[in-house]
């Protein structure tokens, strides 16, 4: 079994944290070796939360500048601004929503285009994949089921050495039951976004 | 149950480092447990607090390191397990205790855990606490991982016990923030009671006794040697020419890096989980027929000037390398890329791993640092201090402290001017105010006040300082998760058998003559109140006093009713240039506000001028 490495990218109060401990628990149903790093000191202070997952054999419990093979942002500038994690081949998922700094409101920077985020992505990797999560996670039913659209998405590349049924077992445990019918469809609309982005 | 008191051995379960450790106190039959919160250890008290409403664990939230150190020392010396669970600055403050506590040592065994903060992700420094077992003279464990940790756990306890005396386990933060597979094992039975021996000549540190409790501290450590030379916890691996020492996380990135670079068949691995003392004849003979060793470790060369000397001692002259220049460097946390880049260089082997992107023509990316949150009763108060100082046309300085507030040093509130350490803000205002000449207004956390503040502020009316100190009492320890401290009130959170201490009587009760207590999300009258305290000449305090939002909705308590930007807003954008509250967002170049967010404070609305800021339902109905 070969090591994949993701990193996930997400500003506090996204979901972060959860979509990560749903993968490792899938992980774990599915005996692949485990490891995981979060850094969260501030998550609920708006933040920017990261975590990173090894799948596969290895020692590491964090990622370096370009050993990602994934790397999944769950807001546009947040992907951008961990891109380095990335080598040449890595696979990059990103929302397209943005949440706006409170530094750009209060006139410190400006927000990124992101049409041009987007090239530059496409340019520096080997696929991206971009969507509005957030769109969908509402039309599912929850906004902030963002990360499980995302998730969703993930899962259905079929880059992590993990099942889709185990993924759904993990959130079964993870998530409250009623929240689960809400998540599952905000899910599989991120498995449908991946589906159309292949296609 | 919680799922740290599971009982099933052989069972695995994904589990947070610190969580890991404190299953590993568990099954090591820990009986009392104290804390001081601070991260990156917080979850390890978190799960004991947790745990201690479901059996006879006995665990405190103490009022600060020194007193987490001072209550479970005396638990050991009554036979029984205890821990004292702290970050790595919380043990400069139980340093006194630790130091000759040393020299006591313990019945029972005892647990200092220690959790560093490399590179600062949320730590005022990144000290290298490896020292204080040199400096105590006490044994030291390292994991390397989840996994480690949680079975190192078990064997520090009966270390102590064997050595009589604390051990100090370190932790860095890629330990206690990873999450690994562990494997539960048995848990021991705890004895929650102890037995106190009276032995004033082995216990009251007179100069007398202490002379003689200095010999036997050497006698342990020669004892303690003994076991880390023959200690499975320190381990060779592999064969080779090339020697590679390490301890902690690094031990990870080398293993990585041996296997990436294919050089793991020509490198010995000495990794270190006894870290002190060091095994100086392991270390010798581990050396002795090597080419050239690399030292691994984050922070300062600690292993690497043990391995220099005990090379010296042994007649070894190989190159032996770790913090330079062109290697690594003390700054900082180490990585996989840079022991593998550093590996590959020192001994001269290609590093064929992919690049990384190069990001160095990306867009400019807006900062997102972390902000107090929408609805933040600190943000009230501090915009209330500077209206109130400005109005008064006075020169300031703005000592503050550690907690959310301290996330006031951002504009656009920039209420931050000098900090140090946890209570500085209470000496430091005596400081600044009998030399600068300004107005000095310093600022302090609740939990912090009774962690660290309280003897700066009798220092303060003691030396008839003049400056103003704002208590932001939130009700909680906001920052670390909220823990409760001494002002806190238990029965909130349901649960019984716990005092409550006053700020406002211990202010009083220092001989603060001029105390205000404020609500700071009453704007106007706010300032009034803190103009005069300004004015007055001499120590005031002022007390501002609004719940945390973030606690308060774990509490369930009702939430405000969020307001909305009307139509007679001029777009000013007061609110936003002075507050930035979270909440506010520019759409099509006018300020809005996110209803999810807002926690209807109301403190925009008092300070808009055009009053254009509104309930949002009032103006919906209209």
């Amino acid at each position: 079994m070969k090591t994949t490495r993701l990193v996930i990218v997400a500003v506090g109060g996204q979901g972060n944290l959860l979509a990560s401990s749903i993968l490792a628990e899938a992980a774990l149903i599915d005996r692949v070796p485990i490891r995981m790093s979060e850094i969260h000191g501030m998550a609920q202070r708006g933040g920017v939360v990261e975590s990173a997952l090894i799948f596969g054999p290895g020692h590491s419990t964090i990622i370096a500048d370009g050993e990602a093979d994934l790397l999944v942002g769950f807001e546009p500038a947040e992907t951008l601004r961990a891109l380095g994690k990335c080598h040449r081949e890595s696979t990059v998922i990103t929302n397209l929503a943005p949440l706006m700094p409170f530094t750009v409101n209060i006139g410190q920077g400006v927000y990124p285009d992101l049409k041009r985020l987007q090239e530059i992505i496409r340019a520096k990797t080997a696929r991206l994949i971009a969507f509005n999560a957030t769109a969908l996670a509402r039309d599912a039913g929850n906004v902030l089921a963002v990360n499980m659209v995302l998730l969703g998405c993930l899962v259905e590349t079929g880059l992590l050495p993990i099942q889709a049924a185990s993924v759904h077992t993990a959130m079964e445990k993870k998530i409250k039951p009623d929240l689960l019918e809400v998540n599952r469809r905000a899910f599989q609309a991120g498995a449908a976004a991946a589906r159309e982005n292949a296609a | 149950m919680h799922k740290l008191l599971i009982d099933r051995p052989g069972e695995k379960m994904l589990l947070l480092g610190n969580e890991a450790i404190a299953r590993g106190a568990i099954e090591a039959g820990v009986a009392f447990a104290s804390t001081y919160p601070g991260t990156p250890s917080s979850e390890i008290s978190l799960q004991f607090f947790q745990i201690s409403r479901e059996c006879d664990l006995h665990f405190e939230y103490c009022t600060n390191e020194k007193v987490a150190v001072e209550v479970a020392a005396a638990a050991a010396a009554c036979g029984v397990r205890s821990m004292a669970v702290m970050k790595h600055v919380g043990l400069n403050v139980a340093a006194d205790a630790v130091m000759t506590l040393a020299y006591v040592g313990v019945k029972g065994g005892m647990v200092i855990l220690t959790a560093d903060d490399p590179a600062m992700f949320s730590s005022q420094n990144e000290q290298d606490n490896r020292y204080y077992a040199k400096l105590s003279g006490l044994p030291m464990l390292e994991p390397s991982s989840v996994e480690e940790a949680h079975r190192m756990l078990p064997y520090a306890f009966e270390l102590s016990e064997e050595l009589a005396e604390p051990v100090l386990l370190r932790t860095t933060t890629r330990i206690n923030h990873s999450s690994g597979v562990i494997t539960l094992g048995e848990i021991r039975p705890r004895a929650t009671r102890g037995r106190f021996v009276r032995d004033p000549l082995n216990l009251v540190t007179v100069p007398a006794v202490s002379r003689r409790l200095h010999v036997k501290l050497l006698e342990n450590f020669a004892r303690a040697q003994a076991l880390s030379e023959g200690s499975p916890w320190n381990f060779i691996e592999g064969e080779g020419p090339w020697a590679v020492l390490c301890s902690g996380v690094s031990y990870n990135y080398v293993k990585d890096a041996l296997d990436e670079l294919g050089i793991a068949d020509r490198v010995r691995i000495l990794r270190l989980g006894f870290s002190h003392p060091l095994p100086a004849r392991r270390i010798q003979e581990f050396l002795r027929g090597s080419e050239k060793a690399l030292v691994v470790e984050e922070g300062e060369p600690y292993l690497e000037e043990a391995a220099k000397t005990h090379a010296q001692e042994a007649g070894l002259t190989l190159p032996i390398r770790g913090k330079a220049p062109d290697l690594f460097s003390r700054l900082y946390e180490l990585d996989p890329s840079t022991v593998r880049r550093v590996t590959a260089r020192y001994f001269g082997v290609p590093d064929r791993s992919r690049p990384a992107v190069d990001v160095s023509d990306l867009p400019a990316i807006p900062q997102r640092p972390p902000t107090l949150c929408a609805g933040c009763s600190h943000r009230a108060t501090f915009y209330e201090v500077r209206q109130a100082a400005e109005e008064l046309g006075l020169e300031t300085v703005y000592p503050t402290d550690i907690g959310c507030y301290t996330l006031g040093l951002l504009p656009p509130l920039s209420m931050a001017d000098y900090l140090i350490c946890m209570g500085s803000s209470t000496g430091t205002a005596g400081g600044f105010s009998q030399v600068s000449g300004r107005k000095v207004v310093s600022f302090i956390g609740d939990s912090t006040f009774f962690h660290a503040g309280i003897p700066g502020l009798i220092n303060a009316v003691f030396n008839n300082h003049n400056f103003t100190l704002v208590i932001l009492d939130n009700g909680t320890t906001a920052m670390t998760g909220h823990q409760p401290h001494p002002g806190v009130d238990m029965k909130q959170l349901k649960l019984e058998n716990y005092g409550r201490v006053s700020i406002e009587s211990v202010v009083r009760g220092i001989g603060v003559s001029h105390v205000t207590v404020i609500k700071p999300y009453r704007v106007k009258k706010s300032i009034e109140q803190i103009k005069e305290a300004l004015s007055f000449p001499g120590v005031s305090v002022v007390i501002s006093q609004e719940l945390c939002v973030l606690y308060a909705k774990s509490l369930k308590l009702p939430r405000g009713k969020p307001f909305r930007v009307g139509e007679k807003c001029k777009n000013h954008r007061v609110c936003m240039t002075r507050l930035a509250c979270p909440a506010f967002y520019i759409w099509n170049e006018r300020i809005h506000i996110d209803a999810n967010l807002c926690t209807g404070c109301s403190l925009c609305a008092q300070i808009c001028p055009e009053h254009a800021i509104v309930p949002a339902r009032e103006t919906a109905e209209k």
